[in-house]
């Protein structure tokens, strides 16, 4: 197990690197910088526009401004965003554990309703209620993720003030709040975002789940289950499930990056102060280290939650071990 | 090149057009009743986008400063004397309150609704006496021309991008499957680098990078650029799986040894082999693109004002203000919701009929 992470990180490396590098000669060849906007403005002298192209190092060369945010990510200082005025650090930290707990939340809901659903389904398959939900499972599919927010911001505006909000972090007097109040007033404010994002997961797993379900269900070994007298549930839980979650840990390490860029547009649309947002703002305001300081730290969102994905898959299933992964 | 060049169509590809042909009807009754409504859908659309000035009733930049956000107007059928003005009418909309944007209809007067008038599918005398279908956006414009007009980038988006990725990922897929090799480690190595990309956050990235001032078919070939550039790499991997696997049948072998060229056994041999799981895969990322350029678009990263995209159409809903006030502004959602759904079922039936095994 050493080996699979160390051999995993190792292999992180260049992949960080390559991605950084491509986005950070992508952002330097957008005409113009943050600077732009200022050296418009005739009530700022050239001066101040040279003190603060020195301050932020925008006059050096294109690869010693990247090796020198390099050198400064190792010490896990990001580099200074233009636009906020504070360090990248602090503003990311706070940003992606917001997109965190949005991720999570949403696929925790997802997984929680995918594999009930999905077992039920397949159980009693072209029933009324495979038909129905099948087709509902790919009317969850098929809805964008930002139409269906904008719809529940409207429901909300429309329920009015007492039911869900329609958008944002937190309320405006969350800092008079005592703690229970503030985690209450978190939760309220994450339930909308993580039924939108929710639901075209749950709408994949439960498709996957009910074609996994299907396929093993006549298989040999069922059979025998089966044969030697084995009630009917447990044949479904402790043979046909068992199989059946392998594919699904696997679909789910794949559908991070989905996850990933829909919990952005949950969180541009629903105004939720997450990491999507904060780059999306970066992006329309040239904020170069701060469009960086979020890409890397998607990426290694990503990377982890990948990896994640991989050891629980040696956990579901003892075919797979460490030693095959690390090899292959 | 070791292909003899000839002048005859190639016997194969001559009974292939014939099945095409005596195919089309044979595959609309093999479909079930959601593909074939799929396809109707596609339909449509592909018509909105290719004729949009017939099927849109305005000019979709015209602003009818007088009428902003006005709402869906109703339609009356004609009383059969009043035929010869118009089979249709409504009541015009008058402004109540113009804080508010609020409407009534005008009870009074009636507008009639030409068919096939003007080179119109439907419209009315002037666009400043307009029927609004589907309403008007906050600048007075008839959402539903600008929907009809939005028709051509958010469905040609998917087949640009389809072509660019298949093309690529079918060659590059089944170069690296059929080579093996360093070839094929290389190209592996890079597509697992674009594989986990957190790829929506890279498309923001990316997109800030498309200058300012050119036109808007720069802007959407530059676009599809980008999503292409991102996501050819899950293609190229299963095309390359496969054709790794074919590349030992005895079929490719007798090819082989018979002195065929490595490019013209990939081309002959390797790719027509897995081009029934490509089309597959291919109607699957249709709505991939789709998807990703409404997301640009609504964000203002996308296809900007004025020309209309079903993504920025949207973009006026961004504040809750104007959703609450004016619900129709999410009617492009529909529009985008259908094509992807028909994308998906369209693309399920046909994994049943090419690719019967898998599921």
């Amino acid at each position: 197990m050493t080996r699979f992470l160390v051999r995993r990180l190792l292999n992180m490396i260049p992949l960080i690197i390559g991605i950084t590098l491509i986005s950070f000669l992508a952002m330097s060849l957008v005409p113009g910088d943050y600077l732009s906007n200022l050296k418009m403005n005739p009530k700022i002298s050239p001066e101040v526009i040279h003190q603060l192209q020195a301050q932020f190092g925008l006059d050096q060369p294109l690869l010693v401004r990247y090796v020198k945010w390099l050198w400064g990510v190792l010490h896990l200082d990001f580099g200074y965003s233009l636009q906020y005025r504070v360090s990248v650090t602090s503003l990311i930290a706070a940003r992606a554990l917001n997109t965190v707990i949005l991720a999570a939340a949403s696929m925790a809901f997802a997984w929680m309703l995918a594999i009930p659903i999905g077992i039920i389904v397949a159980v009693r398959q072209n029933s009324i209620w495979d038909r129905v939900l099948s087709f509902l499972a790919f009317f969850g599919m098929s809805i964008p993720n930002f139409f269906l927010a904008f719809l529940m911001v409207y429901f909300a505006m429309w329920m009015g003030k007492d039911w869900l909000p329609p958008g944002g972090t937190f309320s405006v007097d969350y800092n008079s709040l005592d703690f229970a109040n503030r985690v209450a007033d978190r939760i309220n404010h994450l339930i909308l975002p993580v039924f939108v994002l929710g639901v075209a997961g749950m709408a994949g797993l439960m498709r996957l789940m009910r074609s996994q379900i299907l396929e093993i269900k006549n298989s040999d070994f069922v059979r025998t289950a089966r044969a030697k007298g084995l009630s009917e549930r447990v044949v479904i839980y402790k043979h046909v499930l068992r199989n059946a979650l392998n594919p699904f840990v696997t679909m789910a390490g794949y559908s991070l990056g989905d996850l990933l860029g829909g919990a952005a547009l949950v969180e541009a649309v629903m105004n939720l102060q997450g990491l999507g947002l904060l780059l999306l703002n970066a992006v329309r305001a040239l904020d170069i280290y701060l469009v960086m300081g979020s890409v890397l730290i998607g990426t290694v969102l990503l990377l982890v939650g990948n990896l994640l994905a991989d050891m629980a898959l040696v956990a579901v299933d003892p075919r797979v071990d460490f030693s095959s992964m690390a090899s292959q | 090149m070791s292909a003899p060049a000839t002048a005859m169509p190639h016997p194969q590809s001559v009974a292939a057009a014939a099945r095409v042909r005596g195919g089309v009807a044979r595959e609309w009754r093999l479909a079930s009743r959601t593909v074939r409504v799929s396809a109707l859908c596609l339909v449509l659309f592909y018509l909105f986008a290719a004729f949009s000035p017939f099927f849109a009733p305005y000019d979709p930049a015209y602003q009818n400063r007088a009428m902003p956000d006005c709402p869906p107007m109703r339609l009356h059928l004609s009383a059969p004397a009043d035929w010869p003005h118009g089979l249709f009418w409504t009541y015009p909309m008058r402004m109540v309150d113009a804080e508010e944007r609020t409407y009534a209809p005008d009870r009074s007067r009636r507008i009639y609704i030409h068919l096939f008038s003007g080179g119109h599918l439907f419209t009315t005398q002037s666009e400043d006496q307009p029927y609004y279908l589907f309403g008007s956006d906050g600048l007075g414009r008839d959402l539903f021309s600008r929907i009809v007009y939005g028709a051509r980038v958010s469905m040609c988006v998917g087949l640009i991008g389809v072509l660019i990725t298949f093309t690529l990922g079918l060659v590059v897929g089944a170069l690296s499957g059929y080579v093996g090799g360093l070839t094929d480690n290389l190209i592996m190595r890079w597509s697992e680098i674009e594989m986990s990309l957190p790829s929506f956050y890279f498309l923001l990235a990316l997109a800030a990078v498309i200058p300012p001032g050119i036109s808007a078919a720069q802007r959407f070939f530059l676009i599809v650029a980008i999503m292409s550039f991102i996501g050819w790499a899950g293609l190229a991997r299963v095309i390359r799986g496969m054709a790794s696997s074919v590349r030992s049948l005895p079929y490719v072998e007798a090819g082989r040894a018979l002195g065929g060229s490595r490019w013209r056994i990939i081309t002959r041999h390797v790719i027509p082999s897995v081009l029934g799981y490509a089309i597959v895969a291919a109607t699957l990322s249709i709505p991939g693109f789709i998807l990703g350029e409404s997301a640009l678009s609504l964000l203002g990263l996308g296809i900007q004002e004025p020309t209309p995209s079903w993504g920025n159409l949207l973009s006026q809903a961004e504040d809750p203000q104007n959703l609450s006030r004016y619900p129709w502004i999410l009617i492009p959602g529909i529009f985008i919701f259908l094509a992807v759904m028909s994308f998906n079922f369209l693309g399920d039936h046909l994994r049943d009929r090419l690719d019967p095994g898998s599921n």
